[in-house]
């Protein structure tokens, strides 16, 4: 395809620029990824393995798994349900519901850590009741669980209400009127209008689910192999001047992000006509 | 067959619908024509079951349906923009009416197969049963649509604004296929249109709209000939407007008298067609006028004349007209009208009109 001169930069201009951006994403993305291996192995291939077979690590590994297993799913239907209230319908309170979806994100994640121990902590809203019924949710699962969900919760929906306010609602209208429920619609229609836009607000939610730091660290307590998650372990080793057991963590951390991202092109991959039809 | 009493609707504090009513007989086409925010895509819409009026009744095949879901009306909608699903076919697009229902209505899926690829057949689109929305032409989108609203065999068809994407020469050849595919289906079919061409052209009968009000129900030649209001005339095409004066059933306006048979003495709205005004008149109330700006515009001629009292009209000429006249920038000819139109009533009083709808007023 020829492009319209004046639409082109000078030679020089282009290479420039293509430079400069391979030179900003070396400097902050790929020197920092090679020191965090680099590191991991520097002691030996023996030592990093040794620190991975350790019950606390394997239990940390283990723990953020879990979480995210339970956050991700409960946030993928939250985002969703959130997006398609606010997108197809009208409704009072709307704008408010919009702005409120957008909390997690300008809270700091220690306050978002804190409010859930003020609730449930043992001097809390609801601690003397929680004591009384034998639960624990504070220092424990729960309380992961409950941290990740709240930080991660606007990113599928921010992924999503986009994508469906752009697609409007004429194609569940249509498909009302061929004789579809509404579950049927939305199944049909709208859940494959937005797979790719879920995909990728699934994808960022789990990131952000297993990499989260501050919110868990409030509510986690520390303790090891019990309540540690990885990213908490990762501080607690380099605390504890085991530098390369803390890097070794943080490599598995690295390469979790990596599987994601290589599962989403390859999907992309897959499925690149059915991408390219999609685009009106 | 289809009935709507009273029916209205308000979104807020805009009455989009005040009271229509309207009975649309079995195999009829008909044209809701009228400018944007007159009501028409909503009473459409109320038709499909998509909105619901805030009250007055609907009644489809003898059946009250005030309370019908969308999907229990058996309709067919053809959307402004189509609405195909783009992530589906051409082929599952037509089979999805199909392919929801259930029970003992449930067709086998060969049957459904074969009754896509009839009606692929219906809209010429063989051969495009495998390509999704995006990849096809505009055209293509809407036979795709009209066939995906056929499969369910529904007893109304309803469409939003059907030629309003595309180009004038599909636009031209679509229509005349609609029309046909109507007539050879014994279809009844509601469009919505703000081209008045497009409804005198196509329809049996247009509904005329206007601020969510019926203006006037007729044949295209009725509301074209024998227009009900002010607001009819100017929507059906460009009219010079004049102030007049009716005295003992005659009109009087610039010097030229018309009757008024059976009208209210007093101010008068007189309406004068561009193309009905005739430039060599030997009439006794003939009026000098100037010729300002004439333009050739392919087969006819455009200008407007200046009145001695500083008034102006627009004037079309076919090229025939042209010839004999020859008109030049300031040359002087007699003119007369050859019909004018008279409402009772002064120019306060006729419905607003926006520039935007095509019709241009010369106000004294």
């Amino acid at each position: 395809m020829s492009v319209s001169n004046a639409t082109r930069e000078p030679r020089w201009v282009q290479i420039t620029l293509t430079l400069l951006a391979l030179l900003v994403l070396a400097l902050f993305l790929v020197l920092p990824l090679a020191t965090v291996i680099i590191q991991a192995l520097s002691k030996g291939v023996d030592r990093s393995i040794a620190t991975l077979e350790n019950q606390d690590t394997l239990s940390a590994i283990r723990l953020t798994l879990t979480v995210a297993l339970i956050s991700v799913p409960l946030n993928l239907i939250f985002g969703l349900s959130a997006s398609w209230a606010i997108t197809k319908f009208t409704f009072p309170g709307k704008s408010l519901l919009v702005s409120l979806i957008e909390i997690p994100f300008s809270v700091s994640p220690v306050i978002s850590g804190l409010i859930f121990v003020l609730l449930f902590g043992l001097r809390g809203l609801f601690g003397p009741w929680l004591i009384d019924h034998d639960m624990k949710i504070i220092f424990a699962l729960p309380g992961l669980v409950l941290a990740t969900v709240f930080v991660t919760f606007p990113f599928v929906a921010r992924e999503l209400i986009p994508l469906m306010e752009e697609q409007g609602r004429d194609e569940e209208e249509a498909a009302l009127v061929l004789g579809a429920g509404g579950f049927r619609a939305f199944w049909s229609i709208t859940l494959p209008n937005v797979r790719w836009g879920l995909l990728y607000g699934v994808l960022l939610c789990n990131a952000r689910a297993m990499g989260e730091f501050g919110a868990v660290s409030v509510v986690s307590g520390h303790v090891r192999g019990l309540t540690n998650t990885l990213p908490l372990h990762v501080e607690i080793l380099y605390n504890d001047y085991d530098f390369v057991g803390a890097f070794t963590a943080a490599s598995i951390l690295a390469l979790l992000a990596l599987v994601t991202l290589i599962l989403k092109t390859a999907l992309e991959w897959w499925h690149r006509d059915e991408l390219a039809s999609s685009r009106h | 067959m289809i009935t709507a009493k009273t029916i209205s609707k308000r979104f807020g504090t805009f009455q989009a619908l005040d009271g229509v009513t309207i009975n649309v007989e079995k195999g009829r086409l008909v044209a809701l024509l009228g400018p944007s925010g007159s009501g028409k895509t909503t009473l459409l819409r109320i038709f499909a079951g998509l909105d619901e009026a805030d009250s007055g009744d609907l009644i489809l095949d003898g059946l009250n349906a005030n309370g019908l879901k969308a999907k229990d009306r058996q309709v067919g909608f053809v959307f402004q923009h189509y609405a195909l699903f783009r992530h589906m076919t051409v082929a599952d697009n037509i089979a999805f009416g199909l392919k929801v229902r259930k029970g003992k209505n449930r067709l086998a899926k060969e049957q459904i197969e074969a009754k896509v690829a009839d009606l692929l057949n219906l809209v010429q689109l063989n051969g495009l049963a495998k390509r999704y929305p995006s990849q096809l032409s505009g055209g293509q989108r809407q036979r795709v649509a009209l066939a995906r609203a056929l499969a369910v065999e529904p007893r109304l068809l309803l469409l939003d604004e059907p030629f309003g994407a595309l180009d004038a020469q599909v636009r031209k050849d679509l229509r005349r296929w609609l029309r046909r595919l109507h007539d050879e289906m014994g279809l009844t079919s509601i469009f919505v249109t703000h081209d008045q061409e497009e409804a005198l052209e196509l329809a049996d009968t247009v509904v005329v709209m206007n601020s969510g009000k019926i203006e006037q129900i007729g044949s295209p030649a009725e509301i074209y000939d024998h227009p009900a209001t002010p607001f009819v005339f100017q929507f059906l095409g460009n009219a010079n407007r004049l102030n007049g004066e009716i005295k003992s059933g005659e009109a009087h306006t610039h010097g030229w008298t018309w009757p008024a048979p059976g009208l209210p003495d007093g101010p008068a709205v007189v309406f004068l067609r561009p193309h009905e005004i005739d430039m060599t008149s030997s009439r006794a109330d003939a009026q000098l006028a100037k010729i300002r700006h004439p333009l050739i515009l392919g087969p006819i001629v455009r200008a407007e004349l200046e009145l001695p009292d500083g008034t102006f009209l627009e004037v079309e000429l076919s090229r025939e007209e042209h010839l004999s006249v020859n008109p030049e920038e300031g040359s002087v000819v007699k003119i007369a009208p050859k019909r004018l139109t008279v409402f009772a009533g002064s120019v306060m009083s006729t419905p607003h009109l926006d520039s935007s709808f095509g019709v241009d007023n010369y106000e004294i």
